[in-house]
């Protein structure tokens, strides 16, 4: 495989366009300058700090740290994944819940893969479990995060439809049936949007970077193919227990529905 | 135990015991007992706990407490049984379904009694959406009423009604009286609690005492 390589100074000269989003904002007045200013400099410095522990991570290839840096992204991505949330279950509940949803389907998932369908020597190596977890992990927490908040925000709108279905004897999951119902839809709409749309509308970023890298096109096809396959089963599982189990802690043993145990509102809740 | 407590005079059994329900809203907590065919009145004005004391009595809210049915305590049965029995009809009745219909099992059951609380012919075709407060309300007590629970607890189960619809419900009360069923309401109106119960509480800031008809 053979590709070409980038200089620091073709960077500098792509960087000049994000100048000219910041001379535009200055010009009409946006205030976006400075939210610029610090987004650009976040990412160069995040990614600079990937590379550098990518480096470290695959010259060590250690069951250990890999481990250890999926762990991190898994506990990063259930703090992005509870941050957007209007109504978040008191305590640590919704961060236990979205983390714990996230760590189950991406640990099945990334480890299906890895051993059966990519199969790198050794399995564990960096190289391709992290950024396969990386792609995993970010689609899933888009489902896990909407999937809880379309729960939580349904459960409190439809509180009187689900207390009329329980005083009338229905246990539970019968009453959280349409929420439960709402919720998983919200959570895997975007990943069905994406499978419908790969391809016609957008050229999947992995696939391209396989393209640029020197790939075949039909290799690189059969890759993204995988990684949709990926994403999309670990989704399913992801939003799937996180909802299941969020439905259990609003509700109780004797079949109640414990709306209680959401925290305060917030005023003006961070929305994506 | 019954020194304080509002229980049933005279030699009836108590069908629906309640002893020591405690939970937030109550102030202290409450004894009563209500007997097969006897209709016991909370009066209170709204906001007092007379919703909190019923929700608690349903175990839709958490409480503690006895709370028993012709002696068998609440926590020997599941949830949901348990309020098969001691059916709560809240002020407000919640839908989950778009239509009327979809809320019935059995459809032409609730003919019988939509025509005697003159609802239209077509209620069951009617979205949830286009039916008046009453209407529903009156759609809501049938839904209760074909599961024909031993026990009853109706919030307010005219306060929606015109003068000839409510007589027409309270008529309906007063038949489930007659076949045994307890029956324990909420009400603001006075002159309802005197026609339809034997005896009648009195909430008033989550305090619950006996008051006379």
């Amino acid at each position: 495989m053979s590709y070409i390589a980038l200089e620091l100074t073709d960077l500098a000269w792509a960087a000049l366009l994000v100048l000219i989003h910041a001379g535009l904002s200055l010009a009409l007045q946006l205030g976006l300058g400075r939210q610029i200013l610090v987004a650009t400099v976040r990412m160069i410095a995040q990614l600079a700090l990937l590379g550098l522990v990518l480096e470290a991570l695959f010259s060590v290839t250690s069951p250990l740290w890999t481990g250890l840096a999926a762990l991190v992204m898994i506990l990063f991505a259930g703090r992005e994944a509870v941050a957007r949330q209007a109504r978040k279950l008191a305590g640590l509940w919704s961060y236990g819940i979205g983390t714990g949803a996230m760590l189950i389907a991406a640990t099945i998932v990334t480890t299906l893969a890895l051993t059966t369908q990519v199969q790198p020597d050794p399995w564990y190596a960096a190289r391709y479990a992290i950024p396969l977890l990386g792609m995993i992990l970010g689609n899933t927490m888009t489902g896990v995060s909407l999937g809880l908040h379309t729960l939580t925000t349904t459960a409190r709108r439809e509180r009187t439809a689900i207390e009329a279905q329980l005083a009338l004897g229905a246990d539970r999951w019968t009453a959280f049936r349409p929420v439960l119902r709402d919720a998983m839809r919200s959570g895997l709409i975007p990943i069905i949007n994406s499978m419908a749309a790969t391809g016609l509308v957008f050229i999947p970023g992995m696939m391209t970077g396989q393209i640029l890298a020197g790939a075949d096109p039909a290799d690189a096809i059969k890759y993204q193919l995988l990684i949709m396959f990926l994403i999309a089963g670990a989704t399913g599982i992801g939003v799937f227990s996180a909802v299941y189990a969020g439905a259990a802690r609003l509700s109780d043993a004797r079949h109640r529905l414990r709306l209680d145990r959401l925290a305060a509102a917030k005023e003006d809740a961070p929305k994506r | 135990m019954a020194a304080r407590g509002h229980d049933t005079p005279g030699l009836r059994s108590p069908m629906l015991t309640v002893r020591h329900l405690s939970r937030a809203g109550l102030v202290e907590p409450v004894d009563l007992t209500v007997a097969a065919g006897e209709a016991v009145a909370v009066l209170g004005p709204s906001g007092s706990g007379k919703s909190l004391l019923l929700r608690a009595i349903a175990d839709l809210d958490p409480n503690e407490g006895a709370v028993s049915l012709d002696g068998d305590a609440r926590e020997t049965m599941p949830a949901p049984r348990w309020r098969q029995k001691v059916a709560y009809l809240p002020a407000e009745p919640g839908w989950w379904a778009e239509t009327a219909r979809a809320h019935f099992p059995d459809a032409e059951a609730v003919r019988p009694l939509a025509e005697r609380l003159d609802l239209p012919e077509d209620v069951l075709d009617r979205t949830i959406a286009t039916l008046s407060t009453g209407e529903r309300q009156r759609l809501a007590l049938i839904r209760l009423l074909l599961q024909e629970p031993p026990v009853l607890l109706l919030d307010e189960p005219t306060s929606g009604l015109d003068q000839t619809s409510a007589a027409k419900v309270e008529e309906i009360i007063r038949e489930r009286l007659a076949t045994g069923c307890a029956i324990l309401f909420a009400t603001h109106d006075k002159a309802q609690a005197g026609r339809l119960a034997e005896r009648c509480l009195k909430m008033a800031a989550g305090q619950l005492s006996e008051a006379a008809l």
